[in-house]
């Protein structure tokens, strides 16, 4: 009966730290932006699972975790608007989404 | 008396989650992708009920499944000239697997070394339910609120100004 047994904090921590690192992996890896916005959608969702996580666990009663949380989809709603509006402003100047066509500020 | 996670339904969410991501980052086609996004959010809205936060999973389904989902779909819409265009060349980008192997791997062990729990899987059994959480939204924490408000409102502005037709 051990797949029946509760679970503690560290589990959900664990699971966040591996949506991070996939995400992690598709927005460095990936060559479309819109899959590299996605990831980063990832990586926020992950973030967010922790927080609310560690609020749950160590003090449900104060919700600061939440409120945090309901912060951080604001940031990240603006930031993947703020993201595909410029993917599609690139798309109108080069007709293509490919990151590699984003280089005029290279070294 | 404590509450506790079901063991069984915490593994079934993350199973859908870590699975749906790994299949969002395996699919060649971007639009299989999006929704590969979308079951992600969905079961994150399961886990965010599992840890009792039911105004957060209602707006992760509204906020995610709901719009961003939508936004990515229309997005891929517009910049896709061809349906072909839509199945991507296999990119596999080993080295930046093997950083993300290492962060996670990292930040595993550091929870496990380092992460003190008194008893595993209790947690306090006071939950406030969403009148709680509305009164401390509108009262502690009325200012970020307003703040968060105020940058939604120039990221709407910035998206319109971006995207907008060539008549300016």
């Amino acid at each position: 009966m051990t797949i029946m047994q509760p679970v503690g904090v560290l589990s959900f921590v664990a699971l966040s730290a591996v949506l991070f690192a996939l995400g992690l992996y598709g927005a460095l890896s990936r060559r479309s932006t819109v899959m590299v916005l996605m990831s980063l959608e990832l990586m926020a969702n992950a973030i967010n699972i922790n927080l609310v996580a560690l609020s749950r666990f160590s003090a449900p009663a104060e919700m600061t975790g939440q409120f945090f949380a309901v912060f951080s989809m604001v940031v990240s709603a603006a930031e993947i608007g703020l993201g595909l509006a410029l993917v599609l402003a690139l798309y109108r100047q080069r007709k293509t989404v490919e990151i590699d066509a984003m280089q005029e500020l290279k070294g | 008396m404590t509450e506790t996670v079901n063991g069984a339904v915490f593994l079934a969410l993350s199973f859908a989650t870590i699975g749906g991501a790994v299949m969002m980052l395996s699919t060649r086609n971007v639009v299989h992708a999006a929704f590969w996004l979308l079951e992600v959010m969905i079961a994150t809205a399961g886990l965010y009920l599992l840890l009792s936060a039911e105004f957060l999973a209602l707006v992760q389904v509204l906020v995610y499944a709901g719009s961003v989902s939508v936004l990515v779909l229309f997005t891929i819409m517009l910049t896709l000239r061809r349906r072909e265009d839509a199945i991507r060349p296999f990119e596999p980008g080993w080295s930046a697997g093997v950083l993300a192997a290492l962060f996670g791997g990292a930040v595993l062990f550091a929870a496990e070394r380092f992460f003190s729990q008194p008893r595993p899987g209790v947690m306090p059994e006071t939950v406030p339910d969403v009148a709680a959480f509305g009164e401390k939204l509108f009262g502690t924490w009325a200012v970020p609120f307003e703040i968060a408000s105020l940058v939604l409102l120039v990221a709407l502005v910035g998206a319109v100004w971006w995207s907008g037709g060539e008549g300016r």
